[in-house]
């Protein structure tokens, strides 16, 4: 079981490959964040973080890496195309783990907007992005050192002050190859004081090889800073996702996150939001939609470190056949973080008796004048309101969908976006139909 | 007039612990460490049998392969275990008689404490066994109670005299290889008491072991084990306190309880052992295992603890519900104050069908104290319609402390429901004030608000116990705000 082991040999023997078209400031935590990583290995099973996640079996295949960036001969317009009517995104596309430069957006950026290859930029920007780049990850777990470790590209999107983006940024990540793959990619969002931006996060695979994607994100929000922040993962049942998001909010800023899983093999998702500045405002959320074999584990740990800040968290879990799940959600107000407000929800509806489902919604307080509340259900559609449909000539099973569809809603109707909001709509009710689940513009549904 | 009341509640604050007194007692101790050989002399001065012997050791042989686990939120000074006497017997022997008399100073500190010894003396309707230090000092009621055919002894006379029922369930519900605590009690455990409710009888009174920890540098390690065979019902009781010392002492106690079809089982605990001074000095670290084995159908245990003494409280009154309609409950009301520690809880395993629990759950931390609620709730594969709901609530008096909830969840049934609700808060300022109007003082306030709110628990308590928590929550609250 000692994965890390051949991780470390492969670091160790093509270090110089892996160094060479990088830029320096990936290079510098590089360095750092390999010293962590041969001290930690991966993840073990009795780590508590993992205790339901066997996260170290991931690194058992044999994965490809693309450490010599040899260049892919994939266009995205031929993988991908978004059929989702009514949106007028700009498309930036991440294929395996590399920012595609090819892409076609006419529309120019606002000024001072920096938007593109995270190892270009780094290596032109050095001073501006020093200071936020690792400085969240840096202290994070084995897999975030492991991502730092063997990154070399990703996107990054920096917005200075003042400047709002109305279009929605729509970041497509595609996994892409005729091998068994592995991708390591890396976003760095950072908005500047009073800064706007949507952002979409299409989580899309193209193949049927086997697949882990290690990401990790860093958000920066300056005071009065706003982001909306919409994940969606259909990828296949072969594809490992661990994802890593950090965010640190200052005062006044918002950040509103929505993340649903709809097809996926095995993911983990970690958010932590670091609430650092009075007034700070987060909600977070998640839906999952999990059947077969699917394991989804959603991660979340929100700090207040200031007083008079608001957290929100909504998780709700469909599960189905054979899928496990795992929601952990803590909530830890630092001493002095007066007059919190914070509610965690998780709700969750298991449908088969071989689905499995692990909640810990845990509070660590430190501060006396706070409202702070969680609540956590785990069971079954509503006989009472079956009934009742079914007095009214509403058969079993579209009763049965009708209450999972309201169910899933409540998730769906915090994302802001219309177009994406309907689509998403129309995705759950495809699935719990049992209906293809997929954009039809990806290669495997056409 | 402020201050004046402010004057009263600093003395009544100063002299909060008022069991802290040490009797002059005349103590057997064995020296202190542990090895194979100290494990075989307290088997010997017990005069226990021989498989009894080789389940100790057996305990000791896997305790030796453990390491103290770390993963509570406690924040635990390093234990030294060969620093600790494992045997402190305060009864002398009478060599001519072979009797074993009572000390008058034990009485005197057991009627000091409350508990008198004498049938006679007996206020209310409850049968005590009383241990202090490593053994059962007595046990009263005991022939009215054995017409009925019930057994109430001490563990070292059950194992002499009905060796066969305790070898049947010792270890049946809490293994040894349990965890570290289990272990280590299994090894050295001196006495506790054994409770056996025949078939189809009701225990006419309340049952009670009350632990008195009198001797320095020991620990405590008893063990009780109730059994309650079919159509039974029994209420126990437990209580303890020990005096004020510097040093930390260590009770590591270990609770099997067996529940048969349709018995019933209540089990009650106030616990107040020595939390330690205001520096955060010395106390009890009350590492206890505790757990029922639900195995009829129909069956029902239910948990009440009041939790206020202890410098480091660790424990989980579990139920396991393997029988189909079996019921677990847990109410719990944990008060920390000053350097306190609490990591508590309960774990619900749900086996059969149609089982139920119920968690409520209050804390309450003061000072610098930190107090966290763990807590497991597990259905598994085959618990059709299992059902629990969970509340755990925590009010925090004070900017210093901390106040913390892990739930667990995990569900392999889709026939379940399960609930979790948890919140935190302070003394709402609305409350004080309509207090204050009515010219309560604002201390007074306090304890009125906290019992209020512990109150779901406390009604779950025995009268006389209920009446005495009531008094330890105000008493341990004192000094606690202003």
């Amino acid at each position: 079981m000692n994965h890390e082991k051949e991780y470390i040999e492969i670091f160790d023997r093509h270090r110089q490959l892996i160094e060479e078209p990088c830029a320096r400031l990936l290079n510098i935590e590089r360095e750092k964040a390999f010293i962590k990583f041969k001290a930690l290995g991966f993840p073990k099973s009795n780590d508590e973080q993992y205790r339901h996640s066997n996260v170290a079996k991931l690194f058992a295949t044999d994965f490809g890496m693309n450490l010599g960036r040899i260049n892919i001969n994939a266009s995205p317009a031929e993988l991908f195309t978004c059929d989702v009517p009514n949106l007028n995104t700009r498309q930036e596309f991440l294929i395996n783990d590399s920012y595609y430069k090819g892409g076609n957006n006419k529309k120019e950026l606002p000024e001072g907007v920096l938007l593109g290859s995270l190892n270009d930029f780094a290596e032109s920007s050095h001073e501006l992005l020093a200071p936020y780049y690792n400085r969240l990850a840096g202290n994070g777990d084995s897999i975030a050192q492991f991502n730092t470790s063997f990154v070399q590209d990703g996107l990054l999107l920096y917005i200075p002050r003042g400047v709002e983006i109305e279009e929605t940024i729509q970041i497509v990540t595609m996994l892409h190859s005729g091998i068994d793959m592995m991708s390591n990619r890396r976003l760095l969002i950072i908005l500047g004081e009073n800064a706007k931006a949507n952002i979409l996060i299409c989580d899309h695979s193209s193949n049927n090889n086997k697949s882990l994607s290690t990401q990790v994100s860093e958000i920066f929000l300056a005071d009065g800073a706003q982001l909306n922040l919409y994940e969606i993962e259909e990828t296949d049942n072969n594809n490992a996702r661990l994802a890593q998001l950090y965010v640190r909010q200052n005062s006044n800023s918002r950040f509103n996150h929505c993340n649903v899983t709809l097809t996926n093999g095995f993911t983990r998702n970690l958010t932590e939001v670091v609430l650092d500045g009075e007034g700070a405002e987060t909600d977070i959320s998640g839906l999952v939609i999990n059947d077969k074999q699917q394991h989804t584990d959603n991660r979340t740990l929100v700090e207040h470190r200031t007083p008079r800040c608001n957290s929100n968290e909504l998780y709700k879990y469909i599960l189905d056949e054979n899928s496990t799940a795992v929601f952990a959600g803590k909530m830890l107000i630092r001493p002095g973080a007066q007059q919190t407000n914070s509610q965690q929800t998780n709700r969750n509806l298991c449908l088969t008796s071989c689905a499995r489902m692990y909640a810990q919604p845990q509070l660590e307080i430190y501060a006396d004048d706070v409202k702070c509340s969680h609540g956590s259900t785990v069971g079954q559609l509503d006989e009472n309101a079956l009934f009742y449909m079914q007095q009214r000539g509403i058969p079993i099973e579209e009763a049965r969908h009708l209450l999972m569809f309201a169910f899933a809603g409540e998730v769906i109707d915090k994302i802001a976006i219309d177009a994406i909001r309907d689509r998403l709509h129309m995705l759950v009710e495809k699935r719990f139909r049992g209906e293809l689940n997929r954009c039809k513009g990806c290669t495997l549904c056409k | 007039m402020k201050k004046n009341s402010n004057n009263i509640f600093r003395k009544i604050a100063d002299k909060a612990y008022e069991y802290g007194f040490v009797s002059n007692i005349k103590t057997d101790i064995i020296d202190r460490g542990l090895n194979e050989s100290v494990i075989r002399l307290i088997s010997q001065k017990k005069n226990e049998p021989e498989w009894m012997l080789e389940f100790r050791l057996q305990a000791y042989k896997y305790w030796e392969t453990l390491e103290m686990p770390t993963w509570p939120h406690l924040n635990i000074p390093p234990i030294d275990y060969q620093a600790i006497s494992y045997y402190a017997d305060p009864l002398k022997k009478n060599k001519e008689k072979q009797n074993r008399e009572i000390d008058p100073e034990l009485m005197k500190t057991f009627d000091k404490l409350g508990i008198p010894l004498e049938e006679r003396l007996a206020l209310s309707n409850t049968a005590v066994d009383a241990v202090m230090d490593s053994v059962s000092v007595k046990t009263t009621f005991k022939e009215e109670l054995k017409e009925k055919g019930i057994i109430f002894c001490s563990m070292s006379e059950a194992i002499q005299e009905y060796p066969d029922l305790v070898r049947k369930y010792i270890g049946s519900v809490v293994n040894y290889r349990d965890n570290f605590f289990a272990a280590l009690n299994s090894a050295v455990f001196s006495d506790g008491s054994f409770v056996y409710i025949p078939k189809g009888v009701r225990c006419p009174m309340e049952l009670s072991t009350y632990f008195r920890i009198n001797a320095a540098n020991t620990g405590q390690f008893e063990r009780t084990l109730i059994v309650a065979d079919d159509n039974s019902y029994v209420s126990y009781l437990e209580g303890c306190t020990a005096p004020m010392r510097d040093e930390n002492q260590l009770h590591a106690a270990i609770v099997e309880i067996v529940v048969c079809d349709n018995a019933e089982v209540k089990y009650s605990t106030v616990q107040n052992w020595y939390p330690g001074d205001a520096q955060g000095r010395g106390g009890v670290y009350n590492f206890v295992t505790k757990r029922g084995d639900c195995r009829g159908i129909n069956s029902k245990l239910s948990w009440t603890q009041v939790e206020t003494g202890s410098a480091i409280t660790w424990k989980y009154p579990g139920c396991i519900l393997r029988g189909d309609n079996s019921q677990g409950e847990f109410y719990s009301v944990a008060l920390t104050n000053n350097f306190q520690q609490a990591d508590t809880g309960t774990k619900m395993i749900h086996l059969g069908r149609n089982t139920r629990s119920t968690i409520i759950s209050k804390g309450i931390s003061a000072g610098k104290s930190r107090n966290s609620y763990r807590g497991l709730v597990r259905v598994s594969k085959d618990a059709v319609n299992a059902r629990n709901y969970s509340q755990c609530d925590s009010l925090l008096l004070g900017d210093k402390c901390g106040a913390h909830t892990f739930p667990y969840m995990d569900i392999h049934n889709d026939s379940a429901i399960i609930e979790h609700e948890a919140t935190t808060s302070k003394i709402s300022e609305d409350q004080l004030f309509y207090c204050s109007q009515r010219g309560i003082a604002t201390e007074e306030a306090i304890g009125l608000i906290v019992n209020g709110y512990a109150k779901e628990v406390l009604n779950k308590l025995p009268m006389e116990f209920a009446i005495e928590a009531q008094k330890l929550l105000s008493v341990s609250l004192e000094g606690s705000v202003g």
